[in-house]
Order: C-alpha cells, then sequence, then structure tokens
C-alpha cells in the first residue's frame, strides 16, 4: 500500500515539474493573452449593449460598429479570420470588472481615458479611435438652442458608471443651475425615459446622441445642442500587465487609421505590395519583420486591411452612411484638418 | 469513545473544507488582484464623491464623500421598503379577507388580484409601471389639479409642502396623546382584570390623538400654512413645478410595483391563517356570548397571527432585497448609487460589493430580530 503511495506521489510530483517548466517556458516567450487566444480560436471583445455606429447587433446577430471592428482587426491579426471574435455585449457598470476579471480580452466600448481609469483599476487603454465630447440634447418644441437657455429645475437624463455623470455635475455646478439627475442603468432605459418627457435634457457623448436619436419614436423631432462640455477621447482598453497583448491591440487599430494615411483600402492591399512607398510596403508586409514583435506572421497587417478595411472606410460603414455623424469632425486625419495622428510603424 | 469520534468528525470535516474554500478564494483574490495592480483598501471611502443623486432624504452633493453617497442610497432603500411594507401589509390583509369573503364578486376579484400580479415577474411589473403608466401621465403644462394643490405628471407627483409654526408644540401634544393612550390602555386592563367592567379604550384612544393636537392649534399658537406648487416655465414646452414636495415618480414606480406584488403572497399568508384556525374555535366563542367582532379581535386574530407572522416575515424580506431592482428605472437606491455609480467611479469591486452584501444582510436580520420578536410576543405562553 505505502509502497504504491510513494511511486503515485513521485509520478504527481513529476508530472508537476513538467508542467511548470513547460508553460514557464512559453509564458516567456508569448503573452499569456495570445496564446490564449490562439488556443481557443476566438478573440473575446466586450462591446456596449447596442450603439449604433459603435457597437450594434441586428436582427441575426451581426456586430457592425467601429468599436467591433477594432477587435475584427485584432482576430484579424492575431487569428487570421476577422469574424473568429465573440462579443460580449456589457453595460458601463459591468465593462471594466468583465476586462479585469478575465472574462473578456479587449474592451472596445466607447470608453472614455481618463486618468483615473488608466491608473488605478487594472487598465491600459491603448489609443483613441474616436474623439467625442459631451454634449445635451433637446426638443426641438422646446425652443432651446443653447446650453446657456438652461434654467433651474432642469431634469437631465443619463447613464450611471459613465464620465457623463461627473461631467454634468462640473457643467451645472460651473454655470450655477440647479438640476435633477435621473441615472439610469441601461441606454435603452434613458432614451425610453427621455422620449417619454420624463426629463428636459439627454447628456451624454455627442456621438451617442447622434446615434440613439434614431431611435427615438420621432428623430425629428430632438436636435444636439452644438456646446460641447468636455473630452471624450473614447478608445480600446485591456488588462494591465500583458504588454505584449497591449501592443497587437494598439497596433491592430493604429494599422487601421495609418493605412487610410497611406490610401491603402480593403480593395487595393494586394497591389500596395508593389508601392514605391517603403511606409506602404511596411504595412502591407511586403517589407520588413513588424509582426516578430509580437509573435506574429508579417502579413497581419494586411490581413487586417483586407479583412476590415481603413480607418476611414469603417467610419464610412458604420457612421456616415448610417446618418449618425457624417461630418467627420475631428475624427479626420490630422492631414486634412482632423487631430488623428498615430505613430509611424515601422 | 468511538460514538463519540464518529460525531464529531462529520462536523470537524466540513469547518474545515468552508474554512479552506473561504481561503482559497481569499488567496486568489489578493493574488489577482496583485497581478493587475488593483489596490485593496476602504480608504476611498472618505473621498470626495464628486456625481449628485437625484433624491436623497439627507443633504447631499458631490462635495460630500463616498460614505455619504452610501447613506443616501441606504436610505433610500429603506425609505422604499419601509412604504413598500406597509402598504403590502394592508393591501395584503385585505385581499386576503376579501378571499374568504362569501361574497362571490369581491371573493373572485381577490383571487384574480392575487393570481394576476404574484405570476408576473417583478421586474416587468416595476417596467410597467414606471414606463408605460408614466408615458400615460401628463406633462407638467398639461396637468390637471387633484384638489386643487397635488399634482400627478410625468415628472412626478408634486404635494403641498407644510410650513409650521410653532412645531415643537404640536409635536409635544401627539407624544402626549401617546403616552396618555398607553397609560389608559393598562388602566383599562388592570380595571378589566379586577373589577371585569370593560373601558371602551379605543373610542377614547381617538379622541385624544385628534384633541389634543387640536387644542395645540387652539390654545398653543402652533399655526400651519400650505406652500401650493407652481408651475414654472424652463423653456416654450418644458415646465416644472417649483415650492411643495415633489416625489419623483421612480419612487412612486418602484413602491407601487413592490406592495402590489408582495401583497399578494401576504394575502395568501393572511387567508391560510385565517383558515388554519379550528372552526370549532370561532363556534365555541360565538357560543359563550362573543359578538362577532370580539371573536375575530380576541379569538380568530391571536391563533391566526401565529400562522400569519413566520411567512409574512419572509415577505417583508423579499420585498426590501426586491427594492434593489430600483436601479432599471433610476431610483437611487443603495445598488444604483453605491454599487452602481460609486463602483464604477473607484473601481473599488470587491470592498463595494462586499458592503453592499453587508448591508442587505444586516438590513434583512433587523427584520428578522424585530419579526421574530413579535412572533414570540403573540407565540402561546404556557403558565
Amino acid at each position: 500500500m505505502f509502497k504504491y503511495l510513494k511511486q503515485l506521489t513521485s509520478l504527481v510530483a513529476m508530472v508537476a515539474v513538467l508542467f511548470t517548466f513547460t508553460t514557464e517556458s512559453m509564458a516567456a516567450k508569448k503573452s499569456k493573452t495570445l496564446k490564449n487566444t490562439q488556443k481557443k480560436g476566438f478573440v473575446r471583445c466586450g462591446v456596449s449593449q447596442g450603439l449604433p455606429g459603435f457597437s450594434n447587433a441586428d436582427a441575426a446577430g451581426n456586430w457592425t460598429g467601429i468599436d467591433v471592428d477594432v477587435c475584427r482587426a485584432v482576430a484579424a491579426a492575431v487569428l487570421g479570420d476577422a469574424n473568429k471574435v465573440k462579443f460580449t455585449p456589457l453595460s458601463a457598470k459591468e465593462r471594466f470588472t468583465a476586462l479585469t476579471s478575465g472574462e473578456i480580452d479587449i474592451l472596445s466600448r466607447n470608453t472614455t481615458w481618463t486618468l483615473s481609469r488608466d491608473a488605478d483599476i487594472g487598465l491600459t487603454f491603448v489609443g483613441v479611435n474616436f474623439y467625442d465630447g459631451q454634449g445635451f440634447m433637446v426638443r426641438k418644441s422646446s425652443g432651446i438652442t443653447s446650453t446657456s437657455q438652461f434654467k433651474d429645475g432642469i431634469s437631465a437624463c443619463t447613464n450611471i458608471g459613465t464620465t457623463t455623470e461627473l461631467n454634468m455635475r462640473d457643467f451645472f455646478n460651473s454655470k450655477g443651475i440647479k438640476y435633477e439627475p435621473v441615472a439610469f442603468e441601461k441606454a435603452d432605459e434613458v432614451v425610453a425615459a427621455y422620449d417619454a418627457g420624463r426629463c428636459d435634457t439627454y447628456t451624454t457623448d455627442k456621438s451617442g446622441l447622434a446615434a440613439q436619436r434614431t431611435k427615438m419614436s420621432n428623430p425629428d423631432e430632438h436636435i444636439v445642442l452644438p456646446e460641447t462640455v468636455s473630452k471624450e477621447p473614447l478608445g480600446p482598453v485591456v488588462r494591465q500587465g500583458d504588454s505584449v497583448w497591449e501592443d497587437i491591440v494598439r497596433w491592430s487599430l493604429n494599422t487601421m487609421i495609418e493605412a487610410e494615411e497611406y490610401g491603402i483600402t480593403s480593395a487595393n492591399a494586394d497591389m500596395m505590395k508593389t508601392s514605391d512607398n517603403p511606409a506602404i510596403k511596411r504595412l502591407v508586409g511586403a517589407e520588413g519583420e513588424l509582426g516578430a514583435a509580437f509573435g506574429l506572421d508579417n502579413d497581419w497587417s494586411l490581413r487586417i486591411i483586407k479583412q476590415v478595411g481603413n480607418y476611414g472606410e469603417s467610419y464610412k460603414r458604420n457612421i456616415a452612411d448610417t446618418g449618425i455623424l457624417p461630418d467627420r469632425g475631428p475624427n479626420e486625419l490630422w492631414t486634412k484638418g482632423g487631430i488623428l495622428y498615430v505613430p509611424p510603424a515601422r | 469513545m468511538n460514538f463519540k469520534l464518529k460525531d464529531i468528525v462529520p462536523q470537524l470535516i466540513t469547518v474545515t473544507a468552508v474554512v479552506l474554500v473561504f481561503g482559497f478564494f481569499t488567496y486568489n483574490a489578493q493574488i489577482n488582484m496583485e497581478n493587475r495592480g488593483i489596490d485593496f483598501g476602504y480608504g476611498f471611502l472618505s473621498q470626495e464623491s464628486s456625481f449628485d443623486v437625484q433624491f436623497s432624504l439627507i443633504e447631499y452633493d458631490g462635495s460630500h464623500s463616498y460614505f455619504r453617497a452610501y447613506l443616501v442610497g441606504l436610505l433610500n432603500t429603506i425609505l422604499v421598503s419601509v412604504i413598500g411594507i406597509i402598504i403590502a401589509t394592508i393591501l395584503g390583509v385585505i385581499v386576503g379577507v376579501a378571499r374568504l369573503s362569501p361574497n362571490y364578486l369581491i371573493n373572485k376579484f381577490a383571487a384574480f388580484y392575487v393570481e394576476f400580479f404574484r405570476n408576473i415577474p417583478l421586474l416587468l411589473q416595476i417596467f410597467f409601471w414606471y414606463f408605460a403608466a408614466l408615458r400615460a401621465l401628463p406633462l407638467p403644462q398639461d396637468a390637471e389639479a387633484i384638489f386643487g394643490v397635488f399634482f400627478l405628471t410625468i415628472k412626478g407627483l408634486y404635494v403641498p409642502a407644510f410650513i409650521w409654526q410653532n412645531f415643537s408644540v404640536f409635536f409635544y401634544s401627539i407624544v402626549a396623546a401617546i403616552i396618555a393612550i398607553v397609560v389608559i390602555r393598562i388602566h383599562a386592563k388592570r380595571v378589566q382584570e379586577n373589577q371585569g367592567k370593560q373601558i371602551p379604550v379605543f373610542l377614547i384612544s381617538i379622541g385624544l390623538i385628534f384633541i389634543l393636537p387640536l387644542l395645540s392649534f387652539l390654545i398653543g399658537g402652533v399655526g400651519i400654512s400650505f406652500e401650493v406648487p407652481v408651475l414654472k416655465q424652463l423653456a416654450t414646452t418644458s415646465f416644472i413645478y417649483e415650492g411643495g414636495v415633489s416625489l419623483p415618480p421612480e419612487l412612486i414606480a418602484l413602491t407601487l410595483s413592490l406592495s402590489l406584488y408582495t401583497a399578494t403572497f401576504i394575502a395568501e399568508c393572511v387567508r391560510a391563517g385565517i383558515q388554519g384556525v379550528g372552526k370549532g374555535q370561532k363556534e365555541a366563542a360565538a357560543s359563550i356570548g362573543l359578538t362577532p367582532n370580539q371573536v375575530l379581535k380576541l379569538v380568530i386574530m391571536p391563533q391566526a397571527l401565529r400562522i400569519i407572522i413566520p411567512p409574512t416575515t419572509n415577505q417583508y424580506l423579499n420585498l426590501t432585497k426586491n427594492s434593489s431592482l430600483a436601479a432599471a428605472i433610476a431610483y437611487p437606491d443603495l445598488v444604483l448609487v453605491f454599487a452602481g455609480t460609486a463602483l464604477m467611479q473607484t473601481g473599488k469591486a470587491i470592498e463595494i460589493v462586499s458592503i453592499t452584501m453587508f448591508t442587505y444582510l444586516t438590513l434583512s436580520i433587523s427584520i428578522s430580530l424585530l419579526m421574530n420578536w413579535y412572533n414570540k410576543k403573540i407565540a402561546i405562553q404556557e403558565k
């Protein structure tokens, strides 16, 4: 009896030691998140519960939007197929916990990059895929055309767990206006309550206002006021502590933006391999070894451009053509008067 | 010796298993938080919250601390639970008795109410009252005054505020009335035990509670005036009422749905309790000459209550816990304010969720203890 026990113990110990060694060496080479993603065969991506233009599911369950495209780009780079993404719809309240607890690997959910979020809660923002700002929506019939016409007693509908709640207080306090905040957990309920007349104004990021306006019973009855009361740089987020994964997500986004800068589109990407411009050749994988840095093959960026398209294509498809925000405003390339400017891929 | 070991060993194993499981979870959480660079600590409670809350029983705005925000949420939860429990109890008792009524219409109506409301998920009912019923309410500018001073609108119920003069005198008059009633009750009991005479305690009590405060108005210098809500224009089509007290529609919808839902269960407890008292009890009481009122008050109810109280306690606990569904319709309860906004702004998930859980646990245990005490009081006392 004892003899067997001894043998069994040594066997278990040996297996354990072997296991530790193999995992150790692999983890050293690759990122844990990357390894898990490749093993699972899909990218786990947290998105909104439905914000047209950013992340929205149609009746058949297909997700579209510029936030969705970031995850698709990562899937194209890492797994070779932009459709290998599992989307998890999250409320504003759940999103960070879902990411830090490891339920998702990328949070691409119109999330504002702020100091406290970046520093405090174990998250890392990898970039900005939409420059936004908080605004206010009112009924046209109210005759309000500017936030300067707001008066004491105004009620404002919004979401909980967002920077909106904090900005709203800053804004009304600085104007000395007494207001009634009505904060809901889900965006759909905010829209329903505002639409019913519970609130005089609905406040959130301007892109969100433009998108939600399309859901109102009569969109033409509402206008978004011209004032922007805050900076809201929205971008994808990853867990802190996996710098390789962080780099992959960051450069997947940057690739889309830089591809637009150099005029590479999903249609002409293959032809660009013979371009004279080395920067273009690097982006389509015809020159250099850019993928090796994060353990990917050299066609990773070509796949992103071919399968998802460049940033301009994504914007046009999701936001401009759907009538949400036809004008790109600050989200135009720096070469065309906007502020989209990414470090060079080299 | 062997016998004792057999007793102890399973318990020891259970305790060890529980400790190990908890230890594992704590250790796991610690390691994970360390890996992800998340600090653990309750220091954030004293930081400035920097968000506002729609409805608060205590003075609060964003310049107060997170702890203050916690208190705001807690008090709002208690408010909606207490109002809900009171309404649900009154409604539940009425419906429960109505279900036993020999009147066909009343009986069937009560049965229909119970079956209808207890079989629809509570969250749906909350949404119904908030979104469907709310949409039907008029905008402030279109609202018709009820009794000239109440305004029920989509933005809430506006009621006149009382403005008191010498409120303390009025308050003391009520305290005096209550003390007088207690003294009279004790006296009446003694008189009945010693001399067998009955004093109409109920009538005297009613008289006292009205006459003493009335006297305070007539000779105590107490005055009261009303501040009636007045319509105020914010923009061409946007209005509110100013002055008076405004009850947010979220509070109304939540209280309504919670009490209507829970009342069905309480009604069933009441019906079961009354039916649980033997028919012979009623007949025996009647045969010794008690009036029907006395039969109900002295014989049926004391026995029925013993059956009613324990399951009703469960319903009170359910109502309190269900009030956390408030978050869906923007009523700023503990879950919305603290486990919602505060959690999001600080990212202190473990701390805040544990505080919230502990708070609900404390609330529930308090209700349990109170009801158990009452249950013990009315239980059969063998002499």
